[in-house]
């Protein structure tokens, strides 16, 4: 049984009298330990893609299961709980609480799980520790770069131990070099065990993935696993 | 539960802090409701306790009858009157009664004079009963005796506050004062008692009762005063039940008809000024929680704009895990504690400002502030903290992660 299974997933939005189709029956297994990345050009449905394997979104019609359960037939908070507990999410705006430390941002994910302040704060500072951001925890995300920021984020999604971890262009904010640590930070991350799904449309990006998606018009349009012609290595 | 109570009392903390003056101005509506009530309530508060205390040291078992009209006969001009046959019956056939005296206002303006100076004062005929029922103490002489009564003698006792009045010397006794252009010799200066509700106790000028009623030309009208005070073993009740019974009868009252006469125990007395403190309380404290409520609504208000201004804060919170009472509870929390701390506040202020005006009103009692009036303003404003912050934190809570994290 695959980690992630899709079967014949959509998602439109109706805008007026128009409908847009930004996924268009998608079937698609993910393996555990996987490193995937969907790649395709803007408004192809990267984004829409992630946020339903994120359990942020539902789709409009197709089942998608994760860790063998239905996704579909649960409620808002049952689907909380699965974000707090499968899924460790990397935004482009890393999505950092303003007001909380670097610190604070990684615990919060724990305040879910009802842990303890000292044992949440020990996780944090492992999962901070983990980014090579120990000696900034007590830094605000404005008092941050946008690498550490990313990093404060990528820790964040860590810290719960989450079997998938998600990335919507993680890089997208970033420049060339911070773009290549973070990459580092990933491949080291997957060598670790960790199931990895990165949106992106920045081809070294992609070269990094054992598994490249390509999507077009909400479909996909080529993938790795079944043409080995997009495999790079 | 408690975890999460915790755990969103300290976001919401960091929240109001982070936000301080906002989280201030918002709450002022709070503040300026507590203060309020609570300087109304320790100043009347102060005033009850104290009064309590004064009436306390009056003795209670002590009663006064005095006549009656009703209103409606009055303006018939009908008047109820208490006579000295009245008392001499009360005297003969009541039981329980340690001393009884009856006690005789001057009936025209009650102005007394010493030298040149002139003061006005409580000017009454009394027995030597008085000192008993009234509980009074020489201070210097001696009380009106039962000689002085026989004979109509002009002697006065007078209060300490009507020797200052009159600027007569520390010891007034064997000087002459002038009442009705009548000399009077000062036989006697009381201990000072003090005040009631920013009256004087002291401002009282006594004189045989006899003498009071020679003075008075029309005998036929008298209408007295009784004070009486009761033996130890005298239950209050039975005495009054037995004192109503007697004087209706002498009073030829068929059953139908009101008493034409009232008899007051100080208890009495303080209870009634207790009740006239609470209406007044009660209904301050009623306008006062208006403008809680519209303290209320300024914190819903706010909150209301927080929610928006942290969608996007929302939608992260939920992107990581976040369920709806989590959010829920963190707003509500917010809520409460913004109101609890102008509660607080309110409280403070409320407190400084009854003792502010207790204290710069002369002789007026210190203000208190009873543990209630805390509870009542804390519990009242987490209340109102709760009732407005709910409809926010439901708004919160049921965003959706998504179109939250998408909010610019
Ligand atoms: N909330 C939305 N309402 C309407 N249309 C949307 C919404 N989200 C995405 N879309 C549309 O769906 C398509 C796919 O969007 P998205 O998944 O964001 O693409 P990508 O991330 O690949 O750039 C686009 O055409 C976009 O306009
Ligand atoms: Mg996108």
């Amino acid at each position: 049984m695959a980690l992630i299974e899709l079967n014949g997933v959509t998602k439109y939005y109706e805008m007026g009298d128009q409908v847009v189709k930004a996924l268009d029956g998608i079937d698609i297994d993910v393996e555990k330990n996987d490193y995937l990345a969907f790649i395709g050009s803007s408004g192809s449905g990267k984004s829409t893609m992630l946020n339903i394997l994120g359990c942020l979104d539902k789709p409009t019609s197709g089942q998608y299961h994760l860790n063998g359960k239905n996704v579909e037939s649960l409620d808002p908070n049952e689907l909380s709980e699965i974000r707090n507990l499968e899924i460790g999410f990397i935004f482009q705006s890393f999505n950092l609480l303003p007001r909380a430390t670097a610190l604070g941002n990684v615990m919060q994910p724990l305040v879910y799980r009802s842990i303890g302040y000292r044992k949440r704060k020990e996780m944090a500072m492992e999962s901070l520790e983990r980014v090579g951001l120990g000696d900034r925890v007590d830094h605000l995300p404005n008092q941050l770069s946008g690498g550490q920021r990313q990093r404060v984020a990528i820790a964040r999604a860590l810290v719960t131990h989450p079997s998938i971890l998600l990335a919507d262009e993680p890089t997208g904010n970033l420049d060339s070099q911070t773009t290549i640590e973070i990459m580092q930070l990933f491949d080291e991350l997957h060598a670790e065990g960790h199931t990895l799904i990165v949106v992106t449309h920045e081809d070294e990006i992609a070269q990094h993935c054992h598994r490249v998606v390509e999507m077009k018009d909400g479909k996909v349009f080529n993938d790795s696993t079944t043409n080995s012609a997009a495999v790079t290595s | 539960m408690l975890f999460s109570l915790i755990e969103s009392s300290r976001s919401a903390l960091a929240s109001i802090i982070a936000h301080g003056l906002r989280s201030f101005l918002t709450t002022l509506g709070i503040v300026i409701g507590v203060a309020s009530v609570i300087a109304v309530i320790s100043v009347t508060q102060g005033m009850s306790s104290f009064i309590g205390d004064t009436f306390a040291s009056l003795g209670s078992n002590s009663l006064t009858i005095q006549s009656y009209t009703p209103f409606e006969d009055q303006m018939k001009g009908i008047r109820a009157r208490l006579t000295p046959e009245d008392m001499e019956l009360i005297e003969k056939r009541a039981e329980g009664i340690a001393s009884i005296t009856p006690v005789l206002f001057a009936n025209r303006a009650s102005q007394i004079k010493f030298g040149s100076q002139t003061a006005f004062s409580r000017i009454m005929g009394t027995t030597y009963a008085f000192q008993d029922v009234s509980q009074s103490y020489m201070s210097l002489g001696r009380f009106i005796a039962q000689s002085d009564n026989l004979t109509r003698r002009r002697i006065v006792v007078i209060g300490d506050k009507v020797r200052e009045n009159l600027n007569m010397p520390d010891n007034p006794i064997n000087e002459y004062v002038d009442i009705g252009g009548e000399w009077f010799k000062v036989v006697g200066l009381m201990e000072a008692k003090g005040e009631i509700m920013g009256q004087s106790q002291d401002d009282i000028v006594l004189m045989p009762y006899n003498t009071m009623r020679s003075l008075q030309g029309n005998q036929a009208r008298t209408d007295i005063q009784i004070q009486l005070s009761l033996s130890e073993s005298a239950v209050v009740e039975d005495v009054t039940q037995q004192l109503t019974t007697l004087l209706r009868n002498a009073h030829d009252l068929d059953s139908y008809e009101d008493d034409d006469f009232q008899i007051q125990t100080a208890e009495q007395l303080m209870e009634t000024f207790d009740t006239v403190i609470n209406m007044v309380t009660i209904v301050i404290g009623g306008i006062v929680s208006i403008s809680l409520l519209v303290g209320g609504i300024g914190i819903m208000n706010i909150m209301l704009v927080s929610v928006t201004e942290r969608t996007r804060e929302i939608g992260i919170c939920k992107a990581i895990g976040a369920k709806r009472h989590h959010i829920l509870m963190q707003f509500l929390i917010e809520a409460l504690l913004l109101s609890l701390l102008g509660g607080l506040i309110g409280l403070a202020i409320g407190y400084g400002l009854g003792t502010l005006i207790s204290s710069s009103i002369p002789s007026f009692p210190a203000a208190s502030i009873p543990l209630w009036s805390v509870a009542l303003a804390l519990g009242f404003s987490g209340f109102v903290g709760v009732l407005f912050g709910i409809l926010p934190a439901a708004k919160a809570a049921n965003l959706d992660p998504i179109d939250a994290l998408r909010y610019e």
